[in-house]
């Protein structure tokens, strides 16, 4: 049995973050649960795709963030608890639902999970989703530790049942990505049966229903309102007159500073967990009772904000520190002694940080850089476009996947990146404006996601480019999630359709489309080749299976390669490639035999046909 | 409880976020409030991975620059980049067998002398004990063991309030059963090697 369906209330057991808020779904009696998979919120998602094969639980990996969060919306409104999930930048994909699901509120309980990601660990950008609450009018929580991402996600599913409202639970990495113990509460059964009682008057928000709506929406709000007044997870410790308004992981930092500085007796900590609406009265209660406020939280001056205008409707005149004295950045993210130093200054507390080791004069680290795999496909597609596109001036978007990375040299492939699909859109703009020849990079799960727009626009107004699709098979970059180009009878798992890239491309008019299998180089380049020089919209679908999810599902695998003695030293494996299988010992290219996936590329380039497979004895 | 942080660097592949992991269990068997973190973008891309584990009563799961109480390092020149989270109190156990990044193997930069970046660990830190962790992974019996090599060294080091049962138990527990004989070997491999050294 999976482990996050264990019966036993009462256990402990050492959860990460993401387990923690599957779990939480499960005691919540979640029926539902889709997303579009995205770091750091993906492992939740894992989990409900292991526990809907052993439980009564609907899972489904949509195409995108704005499908899965269409599916959630109408089995919420069919009744049944569900939550979708996704990061931070899928609620921009997802907010065009979201938005209007606001008017129309839900009858089962929706939470929508958002976890942002501050610092960008594996983001394009840093934005700070609890302004979606604000955006939208819909309710917030937040949680502070492991636990808590256990136990409010039933709770943010009760509130939304009694507001009628999908609720946004709001992470971070540091929630998502933090492992610590977890007691475990009782399990729901789920209802898992749900119906939809017809009411247009409610259900279809034409401009005559939508007034209404947004009417109820804001009375909706007035009540959220209350709720956070009332909030177990909205909560006051200490009565010192040193006041502390903090969320999220920021809380914690605040409690280890106070003991750290021996403040707890001075300080009175606010912690927000249910953000949006803000407790208004009980701020200004908070206020009333300090002499000085700093507020800690990591992103924007989303409660600090908020805060002083309450003050000023108050008209209390009591300092509120924050971002906007420069205590804290909008940038990054947080750390204790980062958060230490801030209350230290703040309330001018005798502190002297731990001397930092002087570093200057340490020895040189080499990087150690993020890279494509050895015997990585995409490697391979790069190095087929490099060569065809020898002697253009060209211009390539890129887009979001492992093969972002092949922006690095030598391959230097990918000049411009947005997010999710926008490499199709972008290259028809280029197109239009530049006299570059444009080449676009796209895989196969974000082509499905959001490259089909793009690619219709370009054959609808007769752009210029050529869109290569690196069709590997599956969701690389995330952890091998399927998505719906990939065969789910070959993973043994029934009951799925599957659609054809090749026959998308073909369907919307596209006339020229080449398939390629990128280590056979030759071919590849002179089918790259012809594709560059069609003057219209023209498609390369690059297919080869991720070598590293081939070598978990246990595909055979070439046999690795060796350098021979006929090496002459030209390197160009090493400079043109850059496959981490290679290494030089003693001036002499070698291969790692472990690492080889046996991909050939690197022989069918070597200008001496030096690199040879190894033969069995 | 005193606040112990240990810090974990290592290079995607190494078994490092097992070995934190079997360090959760060990603290929960033996009932020390244990929070840990990880950062590991892209280390199945060949990056870096780091835990940071915080044992004792303490709410925060990173750790801050300098504030590391113990830095265990699975890689040399990932111990040494990882230097700015140690203090002059901090005791540092390191893996002395190189896994050198691609820009090394291939000649584009050069990795640090191994005998210079333990003068310099030496000098800076309270207490280093460095050895080839990977040759008694092999000694035990599986190469992939040096994360278990490791967690034999910090544990006799005191370091970290973790008793050698419980981690012991843990790594019954937590790691596969095939691997469970030739893990606890390594892990008393490492046990032993560091009594000598530091």
């Amino acid at each position: 049995m999976h482990k996050l369906l264990t019966e036993h209330s009462g256990l402990k057991m050492l959860l990460l973050g993401n387990e923690a808020i599957a779990r939480g779904a499960v005691e919540a009696g979640v029926a539902v649960a889709t997303t579009y998979p995205g770091t750091p919120s993906s492992e939740i998602s894992t989990n409900f795709f292991q526990i809907s094969r052993e439980s009564n639980l609907y899972f489904e990996y949509s195409t995108n963030e704005k499908v899965a969060l269409e599916v959630a919306a109408a089995t919420a409104n069919s009744g049944v608890r569900s939550m979708c999930v996704m990061k931070h930048v899928g609620m921009n994909v997802a907010a065009d639902v979201f938005m209007t699901l606001a008017y129309i509120g839900v009858k089962g309980g929706l939470v929508i999970v958002t976890a942002d990601d501050p610092y960008m660990f594996s983001s394009q950008n840093e934005q700070d989703n609890r302004y979606y609450g604000k955006f939208s009018g819909l309710p917030v929580v937040e949680p502070s530790s492991v636990q808590e991402a256990k136990d409010m996600v039933a709770y943010a599913f009760d509130i939304s049942e009694k507001l009628q409202q999908p609720v946004i639970f709001r992470t971070t990495t540091r929630i998502n990505h933090s492992t610590a113990d977890v007691v475990f509460g009782e399990i729901k059964a789920p209802e898992t049966s749900g119906d939809i009682s017809k009411d247009p008057f409610n259900q279809v928000p034409v401009p005559a229903v939508a007034r209404n709506l947004h009417a109820k929406l804001l009375s909706k709000l007035e009540t959220a309102e209350k709720m956070s007044e009332n909030s177990e997870y909205n909560f006051i410790m200490g009565d010192g007159v040193w006041g502390i308004i903090c969320n999220g992981v920021s809380y914690n930092y605040v409690s280890d500073a106070a003991k750290d500085l021996n403040i707890e007796h001075r300080i009175k900590i606010f912690r927000i967990g249910f953000s949006h609406p803000m407790p208004r009265a009980m701020i200004k209660r908070f206020l009333k009772e300090c002499e000085k406020v700093l507020v800690v939280e990591e992103g924007e001056p989303f409660m600090e904000e908020t805060v002083k205008m309450l003050a000023q409707e108050e008209k209390l005149t009591l300092p509120i520190l924050g971002k906007s004295q420069k205590y804290f950045s909008r940038l990054y993210e947080f750390d204790p002694a980062l958060v230490r130093q801030s209350m230290a200054t703040c309330f001018d507390v005798a502190y002297t940080p731990a001397k930092a080791l002087d570093l200057s004069d340490i020895l040189e680290i080499p990087d150690r850089p993020p890279n494509l795999c050895a015997g990585c496909s995409h490697r391979a597609t790069f190095y087929a476009v490099k060569k065809a596109s020898e002697g253009m001036d060209t211009i390539c978007p890129t887009d979001i996947g492992c093969y972002t990375l092949g922006f690095l040299p030598p391959l230097a492939m990918g000049d411009f990146l947005i997010c999710m699909g926008a490499s199709a859109g972008v290259s028809c703009g280029f197109s239009i404006k530049t006299n570059k020849k444009v080449i676009s990079f796209i895989g196969d799960s974000t082509f499905f996601h959001s490259g089909i727009p793009g690619l219709i626009n370009a054959v609808y107004n007769n752009h210029n480019f050529t869109m290569v699709i690196l069709d590997n098979g599956t969701t690389a970059m995330t952890g091998h999630q399927p998505h719906p180009g990939v065969d789910m009878k070959k993973l043994n798992i029934d009951g799925y359709g599957m659609v054809s890239i090749e026959d998308i491309v073909r369907a919307v008019g596209v006339s020229h489309v080449t398939v390629i299998r990128p280590y056979r180089v030759k071919k590849s380049i002179h089918a790259v080749k012809e594709a560059l020089n069609f003057k219209g919209v023209s498609v390369v679908i690059s297919k080869e299976m991720c070598t590293l999810y081939a070598r978990s599902l246990k595909k055979a695998r070439g046999k690795p390669f060796f350098v021979s003695a006929k090496c002459k030293g030209h390197k160009d494996c090493i400079n043109e490639l850059a496959c981490p299988a290679f290494f030089i010992e003693d001036n002499r290219v070698n291969i790692d035999p472990v690492m080889c996936s046996g991909c050939s590329v690197c022989a069918q380039i070597c200008p001496e046909h030096a690199i040879l497979p190894i033969r069995d004895t | 409880m005193n606040t112990t942080r240990l810090i974990i660097v290592a290079v995607g592949g190494q078994g490092n976020l097992l070995a934190s992991r079997v360090i959760g269990e060990a603290a929960l068997l033996s009932d020390i409030p244990v929070r840990m973190s990880e950062i590991h973008g892209m280390a199945q891309r060949g990056g870096v991975v780091e835990s940071s584990i915080v044992f004792g009563d303490a709410q925060s799961t990173v750790i801050s620059d300098g504030e590391a109480d113990v830095l265990l390092g699975f890689e040399p020149s990932e111990t040494l980049r990882a230097l700015n989270k140690c203090n002059l109190n901090t005791v540092v156990i390191t893996n002395l067998a190189k896994l050198p990044s691609f820009t090394v193997t291939t000649g584009k930069s050069v990795y640090p002398n191994l005998d210079e970046l333990q003068e310099l660990i030496r000098k800076k830190t309270a207490k280093l004990i460095a050895f080839d962790a990977a040759s008694m992974a092999i000694q035990a019996g599986n190469v992939l063991s040096v994360n278990m090599v490791l967690l034999g060294a910090l544990i006799q080091t005191h370091t970290v309030p973790l008793s050698t049962e419980n981690i012991k138990e843990s790594i019954m527990k937590r790691t596969r059963k095939d691997f469970v004989e030739s893990n606890l070997k390594a892990f008393e491999l490492g046990f032993s090697a560091a009594k000598g050294l530091g």
